[in-house]
């Protein structure tokens, strides 16, 4: 199991850290990447065609785990590369790091395989505490520490809410294994109250965890907060991770109580692109109005999922997708005009881009159109497939009213656009980084463009990985 | 040899005309800012080409067909059932042999003018004009719609880094309007898409049997989409903007090429798909370009801008087009595709015209001129001929489209067809007021006295839109000729016909 290796290899770092230190100062980044990419490898291996339950019916084992896995794993990985030189500039080059964003990986992978709530919720904790310590990081840093003690309290009250309509759902159940309670959910009749309430408070805190209005209140502080290293690694990887969570919780669990969790998606839905596009027009931060940007395109993901069929998730999962990768790309720009002493946060920054680095200004320009949904880039494709599964399955309102939001959406991106285009700089300092930053970030931009001739295949691949899904 | 040559130019003609272009635009960014001496010979090489490609098109092309010629289909997204599909008929190849033709100009227009980024400026109109030729080639719809968006990209760009003082807000504009106008487009395809049993044909569309409700939902939000574009009264007013601002080539582009595409989606879309509702709303359509014709006309005449003046009077003239379409007949629908073409080369003519002056000047004000005549007497010829081109004398191509709109206008009602007139006169008044107060008169400005006359680069392409406006006027019988079975087959579509009089 991928989860093994990610885990032994973590605590091996962190021994090996405590010998070597001196002597080899990037063998800890190096043997992250290596356990990302043996865990990669041991989860191809391991992948079958067939889903089993594993460990006493506490984990599954299919074909959505291991895509989700190694999306997981690449992502990550992505994010050592982007923040390598970054946290080495900031004096949090440590073991520590590595250590606790792999503990995080393994907390996520548990999550998208587990099959128990239990296991679910060991999951989703591990990954919490982890965060909290990265958050924490830089521990001069008044802002940093106060984002960690926000997501703490709000993280806490959120997995609360989570545990206590789990245990509603066992009494109305009688089980904690996933596919028990779908067996006795289909049984019951539609409007039992226990569980009905359970679902309530299930949704909240899944809700709470991929940042939907009304429970988005964490995500502009710690992304604004946070070291842009870390906000990279919690903007992406963990929503993949929680997009997950609905699938295995509500798809998978709930669903016989679909035309209820149905009707309260569109809310959440609809209020994220609501308010995650109209407040992000007045930020001034480049970090919080990618935070608020983030937030209507968690309300984009859940329209695949509001439409409660197979295709619509296999179209929110692209969507998931593809947003992890343009978020990594968006925020490994900040840090790449980033460099000691300066934080390029302010949207200020970025004016004149195009003339100090024109390549980047257009890789730049590849993310924010790609955000905003405009063809011919991988981010029209994805809204295109989740409105597509809205309007299969009815609900004209809802696809006309996330389209209107995408256009308010654009105005913000464009102006990033305006300012890196249009504006002369007021900063000459060169964009400075290490190779292995500009190449994949220069293949992650490129990638939204390049890659248009395959959309169909990724389309395919995702559609596969959700079959066995009700 | 010869025929699997010409066998392998028919299955691959239009997909070479769309990427063309667009493969040399990126190899210009790739390669500009090592080489900035490459540049220009590179963007007049891709240009050139791609419009020596699409010429074959025109040779090759059966007239007597109403069906799509040059057909390639490719599956592309196989779970939503995208093809790339291309193909042309006799509404679409005109079009595309306009852009092929305006966008060689374009290069040529940009050649010494443009002296900041000079890689992304070529390369951003290379790729513009393949995204054209896209769009008017394209049978798939979602592969329209990535075609028409991705096009607003360039051009934003276009406006915004070479454009005029206040470009951010005209470009941002630009921008916003015509992204609001298409999003809903993307809906009633989406809508379509479900209807036709899952399939983005554009030609399966066109069997389907909507209810009248549906129709005219589906009817409005095409109508918006392609009304901004056109733009149509009261939805023009990103135009002038986006004009004054741009640069010369940006304006061309704008005024000859993408305010085709909005009439062309109708054509395509609407009265096709949607036929039903396109003759219940005919009267808000006719109504509408009514306004555009006359109320436009008044507010061209008052400009003091000569930029924003032929803006102002290309909005005019696109009024007589969708008033052309929504006629329902023979004679207007002809006229309508004629006034489209008619335009494109005038409009682009008068804006180059204007472009030359202001490279000299910097001045697009009216009273900033009078008397360059006696500078530059071939320049004045030429904008002559394009000026009496553009208030419709005979003999000019501007002539033939407005004589063919209004005289289906008569067979319809003698009303339409007296106001569409009116054009004659206030369409003359603004045209050759602007010309007699910028080219006649005693000469009394410094700088105009310091001008000179045109070179052979300004020479070549004036020379090349002037032959095109005579010659599409004494003769337009080619160009009507390639039309005419298609513009047939789809005014006899059943339900087109359904109300219509006799074409």
């Amino acid at each position: 199991m991928p989860e093994i290796i990610v885990l032994a290899m973590a605590c091996a770092i962190l021994l090996a850290d405590l010998f070597f230190k001196r002597r080899f100062k990037s063998l800890m980044y190096w043997a992250s990447q290596a356990t990302l990419g043996m865990a990669a490898i041991a989860a191809v291996m391991h992948s079958s065609a067939h889903s089993r339950i594993v460990m006493h019916g506490m984990m599954i084992a299919d074909r959505l785990s291991t895509v989700l896995e190694i999306s997981i794993f690449a992502l990550t990985a992505v994010v050592f590369v982007y923040s390598k030189t970054y946290i080495a500039e900031r004096g949090i080059f440590k073991s520590e790091y590595f250590v606790l964003a792999l503990l995080g990986v393994v907390g996520m992978c548990v999550m998208v395989s587990a099959a128990h709530f239990l296991s679910l919720y060991l999951g989703l904790e591990l990954l919490s505490l982890c965060l909290y310590a990265m958050l924490a990081l830089q521990r001069d840093s008044i802002s940093a520490t106060e984002s960690a003690m926000k997501y703490f309290v709000l993280a806490a009250l959120s997995s609360g809410l989570l545990l206590y309509g789990m245990s509603m759902l066992y009494g109305a159940t009688g089980s904690l294994e996933i596919s028990k309670v779908a067996a006795v959910l289909a049984t019951l009749s539609r409007h039992n109250l226990v569980a009905t309430l359970g679902l309530v408070f299930v949704l909240s805190g899944l809700a709470f965890k991929l940042g939907a209005v009304p429970f988005h209140m964490w995500i502009p502080d710690v992304y604004e907060g946070a070291p842009t290293a870390v906000t990279l690694y919690i903007g992406a990887a963990p929503k993949v991770a929680a997009f997950a969570l609905f699938l295995r919780l509500l798809v998978a669990g709930l669903h016989g109580l679909s035309g209820s969790w149905q009707d309260m998606l569109v809310l959440l839905s609809v209020l994220s692109m609501a308010l995650g596009n109209i407040v992000a027009i007045a930020q001034t931060n480049l970090k919080r109005m990618l935070a608020y940007s983030a937030i209507s395109h968690m309300g984009f993901l859940l329209l695949g999922i509001v439409s409660a069929r197979a295709s619509g998730y296999a179209d929110a999962m692209f969507y998931a997708l593809v947003y992890a990768f343009m978020t990594l790309g968006a925020f490994g720009i900040i840090i790449l005009m980033s460099r000691k002493g300066f934080e390029a946060e302010q949207l200020d920054d970025l004016r004149g881009l195009h003339q100090r680095s024109p390549w980047y200004a257009f890789m730049m320009l590849l993310f924010m159109f790609s955000m905003a949904g405009v063809p011919p880039t991988l981010g029209f494709y994805a809204k295109l497939a989740v409105i597509q599964a809205v309007v299969s399955a009815g609900f004209y309102g809802l696809a006309i009213s996330a389209v209107l939001f995408s256009v308010i959406g654009a105005f913000y991106y464009l102006r990033v656009v305006k300012l890196m285009y249009f504006d002369q700089p007021q900063d000459s300092h060169a964009l400075r980084g290490s190779r292995d930053l500009r190449w994949i970030l220069s293949l992650n931009g490129v990638a939204m463009i390049v890659l248009v001739p395959w959309v169909g295949t990724f389309i395919a691949v995702c559609r596969a990985t959700v079959r066995g899904l009700p | 040899m010869m025929a699997t040559a010409m066998g392998f130019y028919k299955q691959a003609a239009l997909t070479l005309a769309i990427w063309l272009p667009i493969v040399c635009g990126m190899v210009i960014l790739g390669v500009g800012r090592r080489w900035p001496r490459s540049v220009r010979p590179l963007a007049a090489i891709g240009s050139a080409t791609t419009f020596i490609a699409t010429i074959p098109l025109w040779i090759l092309f059966h007239a007597s067909r109403s069906a799509m010629q040059f057909r390639e289909t490719v599956a592309w997204i196989p779970a939503f059932h995208v093809n790339y599909a291309l193909g042309v008929d006799g509404i679409s190849l005109p079009l595309v042999l306009l852009t092929s033709l305006i966008g060689m100009i374009v290069v040529i227009a940009g050649w010494r003018v443009i002296k900041d980024r000079v890689p992304e400026y070529f390369a951003a109109f290379l790729i513009m004009e393949g995204l054209m030729i896209g769009v008017f080639c394209a049978l798939d719809a979602l592969l329209f719609y990535v075609f028409w968006e991705a096009m607003l990209i360039p051009m934003f760009l276009i406006i915004g880094i070479w454009g005029g003082p206040n470009r951010v807000y005209a470009t941002i504009k630009f921008f916003l309007y015509t992204f609001l106008g298409s999003v809903l487009m993307l809906v009633a395809l989406l809508y379509l898409y479900f209807q036709a049993g899952e399939s983005f044909n554009i030609l399966s569309y066109y069997h389907l049997h909507l209810g009248e409700t549906a129709q005219i939902l589906i009817f409005l939000a095409f109508l918006i989409a392609f009304a901004v574009k056109i733009p149509m009264w009261p939805v023009h007013t990103w135009l002038p903007d986006a004009h004054v601002e741009a640069p010369t080539g940006g304006s061309v582009v704008l005024a000859a090429l993408m305010l085709k595409m909005g009439a062309y989606g109708f054509l395509r879309f609407s009265l096709p798909i949607v036929p039903l509702a396109s003759h219940v709303l005919a009267g808000l359509m006719i109504t509408l370009s009514l306004i555009a014709v006359v109320y436009i006309g008044l507010v061209a005449l008052v400009q003091e801008d000569m930029k924003k003046l032929i803006a102002y009077s290309s909005i005019a003239h696109m009024g007589f087009v969708t008033l052309g379409i929504f006629l329902f007949n023979r004679f207007a629908m002809d006229g309508a595709i004629v006034q489209m073409i008619s335009h494109g080369f005038v409009s682009a003519a008068l804006f180059l015209c204007v472009g030359v002056l202001y490279d000299r000047v910097h001045s697009r004000e009216i009273s900033a001129y009078g008397g360059v005549v006696n500078r530059m007497p071939v320049f004045a010829a030429f904008m002559m001929l394009f000026a009496m081109a553009n208030s419709g004398l005979p003999g000019t191509s501007g002539f033939v489209g407005e004589f063919l709109v209004i005289l289906g206008a008569f067979k319809v009602n003698i009303w339409y067809a007296f106001l569409a007139a009116t054009t004659l006169v206030s369409g003359a008044a603004y045209t050759l007021w602007m010309y007699k107060r910028v080219i006649f008169g005693p000469v009394t400005r410094p700088a105009v006295a310091a001008l000179s006359d045109i070179s052979m680069r300004e020479t070549s392409f004036l020379l090349v839109l002037g032959m095109a406006v005579l010659v599409l006027g004494i003769w337009p019988f080619p160009l009507l000729h390639m039309m005419n079975a298609t513009v047939h087959h789809l005014l006899w579509r059943p339900g087109v016909r359904l109300m219509a009089g006799a074409p």
